[in-house]
Formats: C-alpha cells, structure tokens, sequence
C-alpha cells in the first residue's frame, strides 16, 4: 500500500473544494468517480465543458468538478441549462441533480426539455428521497417504505423515471446503479457523445438516511441489494422498467437519433436569413 | 446458466501477470468497504489502523493477487484509493 | 421582412417599442410565455430575433423563462424576459438568484389589475413595492418606469446598460396603458446610442476571482467556455464563488455589498423629469401614464394660480429619498396619484418627513383623470 496524496482524476476535481461533503458510502461519490472517469477517457476538453446542478446532496457536484459550472435554485438546473445552450451550442451542458429535484419540482422542466429535444445531457442520482433535507419522501421513494414524512410507509406510487425519460422524448435512456461502475461510465461517455437529449439515471445508495429508515444500515447492505436485484435488461420497454424489492431492471432503454432543438433552430434561422436576403434583392 | 469451463490463458507461460501498487489518500477514506467487498480477487482486508476520520483503512493482504481490474479506483465514493501498474510489463521471449 | 434593426420615425405600440429597444441595445435572447398585456412583446421578438440571428424560445413557464435568461447571461449574451403581475410574481425566486449571482438581465413587467389574475386587460401600478421587496432575502435592484412609447424605448436600452454596468437584473415597470398605446417613436441610428457591455476580467483564470468587486462593488464577469472553470451558486459565497454557509462574515460581507452596490451608485442610476419645480409649492409625485395626467393637471393648476410643479419617476428603484427629501423642505404638501392601495406612497411619506403628503388611490381601466388630480393639488392649499 502506497501513501498517496493526489488521485489521477484529481485534474477533474476542485482541489480547494476537496474532499466533498458526502456521507461515508454515499452513492454520490461514485457517481462523481464515473462522471471523472468517463471525462478521462473521452479526453474531453474541460474549457467547453458546463456543469449546472439543482439543489440537493448531488447538487454539490457542480462545486467540485474543474470546469464552469453553476447551481441554480431548486428545480430549475434545467431550464437554466436551457438558456446556456441555446446562447453557446458549441457548449457541452451536462445537468447533474437528484430525482427530487429534476422530477418533483423540477417536473416540469424535464418533460419540456426533453420534448424540445435539446441537446442537454441530464445524470440523474436517484437516491429515492430527499437526502439533502433529511430524508423525506420524494416522487422516486417505493411503497410502503420508510422517509422522514412518511412515518407510516408511503402510500404514493414512485416514478419509474426511464419510462417518464422515454416517454418524454429523450433519444438515450439509460438506468444504472452505483455498483455497475463500468456501465455507468461507458452510458456517460456514450451520452456526452450524443447530440439530443440525453438521460442516465444512477441508483445512488443513500446509507445514512434512506438505507437506515429502510433495514438497510450501511452502504454495503444497499449495495448488496443492487447486486441481488439488479438485471440488465437491454431495450426492454421502458413502461416495465419498474424498480421493486426484488427487481431492479438496468440497462440502455432507448437509443436514437433526433434532429436536436439547436440544431433546428439554426437551420430556421439560416433560412430565415436566406429569404430574407432574396426579398431585399 | 451456462457452464464455465476453466482453462488457464494460451499465453501464459508467455506473459507476466501485471505488478501493482495500490495508493491509498489515507485521510480521504471514510471507511465504507466497498473496495474490500467488491474486489474480485480479495486483495484488499480491513486494517486495525484509524486514519483522521476515526475510521479503519483498507490495507493490502496479498498484492500478487491483484490484476488491475481496478474495480476499487471506480468505486470508491471518496477518490481515496486507486491502482497503478509498476513498472512496465515484460514479455518473456520463448 | 427587417432584416436589420429599425431606425428612424416609427408608429409603434409600446409592446413593440420595448421589442426594438430590446434589439437595439443587444440583446441576443429572449425567453418569455404568453401573458397579458406584455404578449406582443413576445410575439415580436419571436418574428424579429431570428431576422437578426438571435434567440427567441417560449418557455415553459415564467419560472423556467427567468432560469433561462440567467443561463443564456452567463453564456455571454444579453437576455430579457416579458411579463405581466402573476408571471411576475412567478419569477421572484429567480429574481433573487440572478441577483445573487449577478447575472445581468432586463425583466419587462407590463403590470396589469391585481392582485392574483386580476383584470389581466386593465392597467395597475400595484407591483411597484414587489419589484424591490419581491423576493426574499435583502438585496439591491434597479427599476425602470416608463410613460410613453418613446420612453418604452428608450429605458429599455438603458435598462440593459445598467444591468451591464451593475450586474444586477434591471426592472422595466410599465402599465398595460403605456404597453398597448400607439405614438411615435424615433429610433436614431446605431452610431446615435450608447450601449454599454459588462466589464470582462483582466486577469488570468488562475487568478480570477469570480466575485472580487472592483472599486465600484462589481465585479468583472466571466462567461462559460472562456476557459475560467468558475463556479457560481446562489448558496452564499465568497469571492471565489465556492459555498460558504458557515461563516457570518462571509454572509455579511455579501449581503451588504449587494445592497451597496446599487445604493451607493445610486446618484448615477437615479432618473427623474422635473417640470416647473424651481417654486413650486404644491408638488405632484407620479409615475407611468398617471404622470402624464399630472402634468396635464400641474399646467392647469398653474393657469389657476397655484404654484404646482411635477416631479415624474424615471427610476422607482433605488428610490430618490434625499432628493425629495430637499424637495419636500420648500413645498406646502405634496400629492402622490397611483393606481394602487398605496406603495410609492409611503416611500414619499418616508423622505418627506414632516411635510403632508396627500394620496390618490385608482383602481380599474382608467388612470387619474387631470381634473381628479388637479382637486387633490386645490385640496393641499
């Protein structure tokens, strides 16, 4: 065992921000970790690079990643990605934020976003409550479990979040989980190549809060449920994507391509122009 | 599930399995095990050491076991441990 | 089909005049939702921002519309929105993060009856209070009041100047009068107009503090994809732009530098248009299209005898407290019309001290009348 001071991807991290606020076994981290990793292997050029977050545990992620990044209010990482992109295509805009935060609040914005097509990338962790807060009840929390405002087990029906992304128009939908960390970093590179909308969803252990309320005390216990549930399932339909005790469908769901809403909106403009020149003639 | 059959590599007489060094950012680790429990060779064990944050770093029970799937760089939550080939890989000439 | 921008004598509405001005001053994307009475502007800009090259996007609320500006801002471009009161009420958490992180950008705000959906087709100047007080937390902000179409021009080209120059998301408080009435408006030559950009850092991006302020309390601002790698949260901050939600100092530092930064430059974004003030002993206090019923009301006071004057708000905020404060030593009384409960008002009250200050409430389609406002300036003597 080496004593080490600095890690190969610390390039891809804010030094002065290190190391981050995340509990012990916090999925976010590895998320983070696969977030590097895939940058290293793309090589990508970290000056076009704009990593905008909501509010939430996985809202800090903007803070620590080396490159011009913002956090918007609660909910709104989208539409503020939105506005960056349509002033900077040549911008890579990557939203990183939690399944509160882009589906509860920020609901809204997704499914126009993704319906636009435009060529936003969205890494959702999915920690299945509000870990930020304390641990409440969220739009991804399963029946019957255990949060901070559902005492009793919740009676709300969850998301199913890729059949939602799907549904919604995104060309790449994909569901992993923090233990698939070669999956997960292979789906990102493949997103940050993509022009259109782009969405991977991360099942991101929440130990200290979730796991805990739920029978699961440390990050290994959840993890193991990842191990014993999890199949991939590739190209499956998306509206039986459904994740439960025992099954935990994972996989790349959709993959397509579709003219992206900058690119259209180029084009428009280029032809507006171009009519515009003849009428003056 | 289909059966395995095990045979050792056609190349092996040939090649020198990769040697490792593992690093650790001892004050980063919070503890949390994964590299422990999910390295596939079992290379790596829970030490009676306390780092800064109170909890037991991982240490190295047999490096020769290591194959660089570099399973615990990917996984770990806190970029607290990584791995490294030493020095470059020899082939032996028949 | 314009290909280029307007210039010369024109027969606009203010909606579109506030859409030329926008055009005129540069500003390269818009993101707004239908409301009334401000959709013209929308519906305009999205015909003539793609003649121009620039971007136009309907958002899926007012909400996503100020994120959107915010984002299009730090790109590099300038960015407006147009509303009315409930839209308007909407975007105040975003408000308050642009204002947070300085993101310079101009919010039209056509105001229209309120409160709640209101009389969507009739004029107020009922969100005059919010466009300070709007959003939570202290902070500084710059507004604009206009009261004809030329000046729906013309203040909204200075309203991106200030939020160029100040970083600060600058106000346009119209009314649905100002915004569906025709006039003449001039619109000079390019060469004609000052149009200001934001300051740009001077240092390298190592040494690039996001939220260093100059002398003036504002700092120069990085765009995305300038290599900076800078990071921009409406959490606390310090000058690094990191989250600092521990320290006191850091909070109190921040705070107070928001707020100074538009109050101690305020003797530079205040606006206002005296007429007959020098002896005036009655003098009316009025903005928007009241003030154009005033000094209808201030010339026929004078033919009556009465030593009336007019002082018209150009700017609402910051407010002009010391100036009519010394306005206020030499006068009888002053008269304050609004088509509202009460909100300008009190803010005269305040910089008035003892002198008495008479308000004229009106409520519905019609602003003031000059007679109705030259009985309240009889009524002071």
């Amino acid at each position: 065992m080496v004593l080490e001071t600095a890690h190969p991807y610390s390039k891809y991290l804010r030094a002065e921000m290190m190391p981050h606020i995340w509990c012990p076994g916090c999925g976010n981290g590895i998320v983070l970790n696969c977030f590097a990793h895939a940058l290293d292997e793309l090589k990508f050029d970290l000056d076009k690079l704009v990593v905008v977050s909501g509010i939430g545990c996985i809202g800090r992620t903007a803070g620590y990643v080396n490159a011009d990044s913002f956090h918007t209010t609660h909910g709104r990482a989208l539409a503020f990605a939105s506005g960056v992109k349509l002033a900077n295509p040549e911008l890579e805009v990557v939203v990183i934020s939690g399944d509160g935060d882009l589906f509860a609040i920020g609901g809204n914005h997704f499914i126009h976003a993704a319906r636009r097509n435009m060529g936003i990338k969205v890494l959702c962790a999915n920690n299945l409550n509000y870990g930020m807060t304390g641990g409440q009840q969220g739009p991804t929390t399963p029946l019957e479990s255990f949060t901070t405002t559902s005492p009793y087990g919740s009676i709300e029906n969850p998301f199913n979040l890729v059949h939602l992304a799907a549904a919604s128009g995104s060309t790449y939908v994909a569901r992993w989980t923090t233990l698939h960390v070669r999956r997960l970093t292979q789906s990102i590179k493949k997103m940050l190549q993509k022009k259109g909308f782009s969405f991977v969803e991360v099942l991101a252990q929440c130990p200290e809060i979730y796991g805990r309320y739920n029978k699961m005390r440390s990050g290994l216990e959840m993890m193991s449920w990842f191990k014993r549930a999890s199949v991939v399932e590739n190209f499956t339909d998306p509206s039986k994507a459904e994740i439960s005790a025992d099954k935990i469908p994972v996989g790349e769901f959709v993959d397509v391509e579709k003219l992206s809403y900058e690119k259209m909106l180029h084009e428009k403009i280029s032809k507006i122009n171009e009519r515009a020149m003849e009428m003056v003639k | 599930m289909p059966e395995r059959i095990r045979h050792p590599p056609l190349d092996k007489e040939k090649m020198e399995q990769v040697q490792t060094e593992i690093h650790l950012i001892e004050d980063q680790c919070k503890g949390c095990g994964y590299c422990i429990e999910y390295c596939p060779r079992k290379v790596l064990e829970e030490s009676n050491e306390i780092n800064a944050r109170g909890v037991h770093i991982p240490k190295v029970s047999d490096i020769s076991k290591c194959i660089m799937c570099s399973f615990c760089t990917a996984v770990c939550p806190d970029f607290a441990i990584f791995v490294e080939e030493k020095p470059a890989r020899k082939v032996k000439e028949d | 089909m314009q290909k280029k921008l307007l210039t010369g004598p024109y027969f606009l509405n203010g909606d579109l005049a506030c859409a030329e001005g926008a055009l005129v001053a540069g500003c390269g994307f818009f993101a707004g939702y239908p409301i009334t009475p401000a959709t013209e502007i929308a519906e305009h800009l999205s015909q003539r921002m793609p003649e121009l090259g620039r971007i136009y996007v309907q958002m899926e609320d007012e909400i996503a519309s100020m994120a959107a500006i915010i984002g299009a801002s730090y790109s590099g471009l300038k960015a407006m929105t147009a509303t009315s009161g409930p839209g308007f009420s909407l975007m105040q958490e975003n408000i308050g993060l642009a204002v947070m992180t300085e993101a310079p950008c101009v919010i039209v705000d056509v105001m229209r009856g309120g409160p709640s959906t209101g009389q969507p087709t009739m004029p107020g100047q009922q969100d005059v209070m919010q466009a300070k007080w709007g959003s939570h937390g202290d902070y500084g902000i710059i507004a604009l009041t206009p009261a004809s179409v030329q000046e729906m021009f013309n203040l909204t080209i200075e309203a991106f100047n200030l939020s160029e120059t100040y970083r600060v998301p600058t106000l346009l408080m119209a009314d649905e009068i100002v915004g569906h009435m025709w006039e003449k408006v001039v619109i000079p030559p390019p060469e004609k107009l000052k149009i200001v950009n934001r300051k740009k850092p001077q240092v390298s991006p190592d040494e690039y503090r996001p939220f260093q302020p100059d002398d003036d309390l504002v700092p120069p601002m990085a765009c995305f994809g300038e290599g900076y790698h800078f990071h921009a949260t409406g959490l606390t901050h310090d000058e690094s732009g990191y989250p600092k939600t521990s320290s006191s100092k850091v909070q109190s530092e921040l705070v107070n530098r928001l707020c100074q930064k538009i109050e101690k430059n305020a003797d530079k974004i205040i606006r206002c248009e005296e007429t007959m003030l020098d002896d005036a002993e009655i003098v009316v206090v009025a903005y928007g299209i009241v003030a154009r019923a005033a000094l209808s009301a201030v010339r026929k006071a004078r033919e009556n005898g009465i030593k009336a004057g007019l002082l018209r708000l150009i700017t609402l905020w910051p407010f002009p407290t010391e100036y009519i404060g010394k306005i206020a030593k030499r006068t009888h009384g002053i008269v304050v019309p609004e088509m509202n409960c009460g909100q300008m008002v009190r803010e005269v009250e305040r910089a008035a001290k003892e002198t008495p200050v008479t308000f004229l409430s009106k409520l519905g389609e019609e602003p003031h009348t000059p007679m109705e406002i030259l009985e309240a300036i009889k009524g002071v003597r």
